[in-house]
């Protein structure tokens, strides 16, 4: 399922918060995950394009799983049976999808990608929440100098280029290049500190909404913990726009990969099959005019965001009232 | 980019009225030199938590004793701290040090380069307003439609499709299928050398042309920079085709629109006269981050069409680890995109005096 399934169901449903004042009974499951209530929530196009998004990112996470199983061949493989399959073939029966100037299986190389995709994109996002939620809770909660500090530094990151901020990052992780891993891990780091600043932003908002509410005042007063009013009382309350951000930042965050490896900070070719990496490795193909190298990890890469960010702004739409289409009343709304 | 929206509404809220145009710039002004101050010393200290650029440069290649020399010869030997105030001071005269592979002074670097990426930077631009705006208008205008539909879904794929890979597109297309536009570079080998020829050339291709008086010239030029433009400027278009959309159906909800529409406008004069002008100034705040975007997008671009600008200045010096150099390129961007993000301010709040202090 995309991410945003495992980031939990928000605390407020925000379903219809004047239909959650008057039923007090708790709704049915299908209606507390993200994905499935927006699901049922949206009509004509708004559905048709939520849809699409979620088998295509579903298809992802699929090809990512079984990939050993998929690929005919493995992602650094330059022979089968003591034959090499040659350097920059068109594609034909040994390699459906040919091979590239190194003599790997382009399909191979296709399908293992989504597995480094899917690892570098939930790496990233796991530690951007952690890190974000974690940083917002508290300066939004306590505010005073450490807020300062953190919303001016936040606004300083945020107004940098990412690809830029992701390249330094992986200069310093990795000095460049590294295996499996090391590679992900590089590059998860490296994105992960691009998209802090916004999961700060955005929790950091909620939560300074949120700690005004009577709620919260009335667990303060009676005594309840610290920790407790944090965890159960404002941060349960503040992860609304939860799901929106991470399915958006998913896809970001699979670009940023991509463009780490087209500018040769990806991981190395031997160690696992990245998309951009392949890409950059393809730009002479191009122009050369061979184009079986080139298209399908960029496919792969276009059909992958596609996917996510359709979800993701499905999800965005369903939220605002403003731009949620209707389900028609008798005739034409 | 939606995320970036709300976040820019999120962090600004709109303040009471405090004070005149005059005193909003002069903060906007001194706010950034933090912003400044923080990046260059982040970059700085990123840069070197895990060592000094030299190694990082010759390491392996050089004996020990000779990279130690190197090393004490540069100053890299001593405090970190030492270091830091040296280079903010360089930083502060303008000095970002030399390159550590041809040992030229990285503030040549940055201007002699600096030109080619913002006349790209430039082009794509205009591809974003020409394609971006009216589509926004026409997508709002038939909300729900099939019309509406397909524009979101080519604003998306615009968004999904990495720039590169869309260069890559289009060089298959245009250069190596039809054979109708040049593959890579900003000019043709006789323009480039006529260019050259020039005394004093300002970089920008487009103007030293038309300097020239050479009609072949500004034609070969222009024509080079017809698939860089589109590929970095085809996502920018998506972004402000889908800002310009939400926020026309936003307005439309407002009231004066709904009291225009009972008066009897038309649906269509509603759109690209009444709802239109409030929603502009979302994207212009907008256009600040997008130039942010646009730069680092102008790396990845210049990659692809060796366009010889500093993102392929600096992917090049990237792969010869001249971490010097690096840390150059990536603080004058910082800067730029400082300056452009306060000219957008001060920009929205001529239009709309609510986002002033």
């Amino acid at each position: 399922m995309s991410p945003d399934t495992s980031s939990g169901p928000s605390g407020i449903p925000d379903a219809a918060p004047a239909l959650a004042a008057v039923t007090t009974r708790k709704k049915p499951l299908a209606d507390r995950i993200p994905v499935l209530s927006h699901l049922r929530r949206s009509v004509g196009l708004q559905r048709g394009m939520l849809l699409i998004g979620v088998v295509l990112t579903t298809l992802f996470v699929l090809v990512a799983l079984l990939a050993q199983w998929i690929a005919p061949y493995g992602f650094a493989q330059r022979s089968v049976d003591g034959t090499d399959f040659g350097t920059l073939q068109a594609p034909n029966a040994t390699n459906v999808l040919g091979t590239t100037v190194s003599g790997f299986d382009v399909l191979s190389r296709t399908i293992w990608g989504a597995q480094t995709a899917l690892l570098a994109i939930i790496c990233a996002i796991a530690f951007s929440i952690f890190i974000g939620v974690f940083l917002g809770l508290v300066g939004g909660y306590f505010g005073g100098w450490l807020d300062r500090l953190l919303v001016v530094l936040a606004d300083a990151i945020y107004s940098f280029p990412s690809l830029l901020l992701a390249i330094v990052m992986s200069i310093v992780i990795s000095r460049g290049q590294s295996t499996l891993e090391g590679g992900i891990l590089a590059s998860a780091i490296a994105i992960t500190v691009v998209f802090v600043p916004q999961y700060f932003r955005v929790i950091r908002a909620e939560v300074v909404r949120v700690k005004t509410e009577p709620f919260v005042e009335s667990a303060r007063v009676t005594g309840v913990p610290i920790g407790r009013i944090l965890v159960r009382h404002v941060l349960r309350n503040s992860t609304r726009s939860l799901p929106v951000v991470v399915t958006l930042n998913a896809s970001e965050a699979l670009l940023t990969l991509a463009g780490l490896g087209f500018l040769g900070f990806g991981i190395e070719a031997t160690a696992a099959a990245e998309w951009g990496y392949d890409l950059n490795r393809a730009v002479s193909d191009v122009t050369s005019g061979i184009w079986w190298t080139a298209m399908p990890p960029g496919i792969a890469i276009v059909l992958v965001v596609l996917g996510i960010t359709l979800v993701g702004e499905s999800l965005n739409d369903l939220s605002d009232p403003r731009l949620r289409t209707r389900r028609r009343a008798g005739g034409k709304s | 980019m939606v995320t970036a929206v709300d976040a820019a509404a999120v962090a600004k809220p709109v303040a009471p009225q405090r004070g005149g145009l005059w005193r909003y710039i002069l903060i906007r002004l001194i706010l950034i030199i933090p912003t400044v101050f923080i990046l260059v010393t982040v970059v700085f200290l990123l840069m070197r938590v895990t060592g000094d650029p030299i190694t990082a440069a010759l390491g392996g290649r050089l004996p020990p004793d000779q990279l130690a020399e190197r090393i004490a010869q540069a100053g890299y030997d001593r405090p970190l701290y030492v270091q830091y105030f040296e280079y903010i001071g360089g930083v502060f005269r303008g000095d970002f040090g030399n390159t550590l592979t041809d040992g030229r002074p990285v503030v040549d670097i940055l201007l002699q380069y600096g030109a080619a990426t913002l006349e790209l930077a430039f082009y794509a631009l205009i591809v974003a307003f020409v394609l971006g705006i009216p589509l926004g208008l026409l997508a709002a205008y038939k909300r729900d439609r099939w019309q509406d539909a397909a524009l979101r879904i080519a604003a998306i794929l615009g968004y999904a499709t990495p720039i590169f890979f869309l260069g890559m597109v289009l060089k298959l297309i245009f250069s190596v299928g039809l054979g109708i536009l040049p593959v890579a570079g900003r000019a043709g080998t006789r323009t480039q050398l006529k260019l050259q020829s020039l005394d004093d050339p300002t970089g920008i291709y487009l103007i030293d042309a038309f300097r020239i008086g050479d009609p072949g010239a500004v034609g070969d030029v222009l024509l080079h920079a017809i698939l860089p433009a589109l590929a970095l400027g085809i996502l920018t278009a998506g972004i402000f085709l889908r800002l310009v959309r939400t926020n026309v159906i936003g307005t439309l909800g407002a009231q004066y629109v709904t009291s225009a529409r009972s008066r009897g406008v038309g649906e269509y004069r509603l759109v690209t006269k009444n709802a239109y002008r409030p929603a502009l100034i979302p994207i212009v705040t907008v256009i600040g981050l997008q130039i942010a975007m646009l730069l680092a997008g102008a790396v990845l671009t210049e990659t692809t069409f060796e366009w010889n600008g500093i993102g392929f200045m600096l992917s090049e010096y990237l792969k010869a680890r001249d971490f010097v150099a690096v840390q150059g390129i990536v603080v004058m961007i910082a800067v730029v995109v400082a300056i452009t993000n306060f000219i957008v301010d001060v920009v929205a709040a001529l239009i709309d005096p609510r986002v002033r202090y």
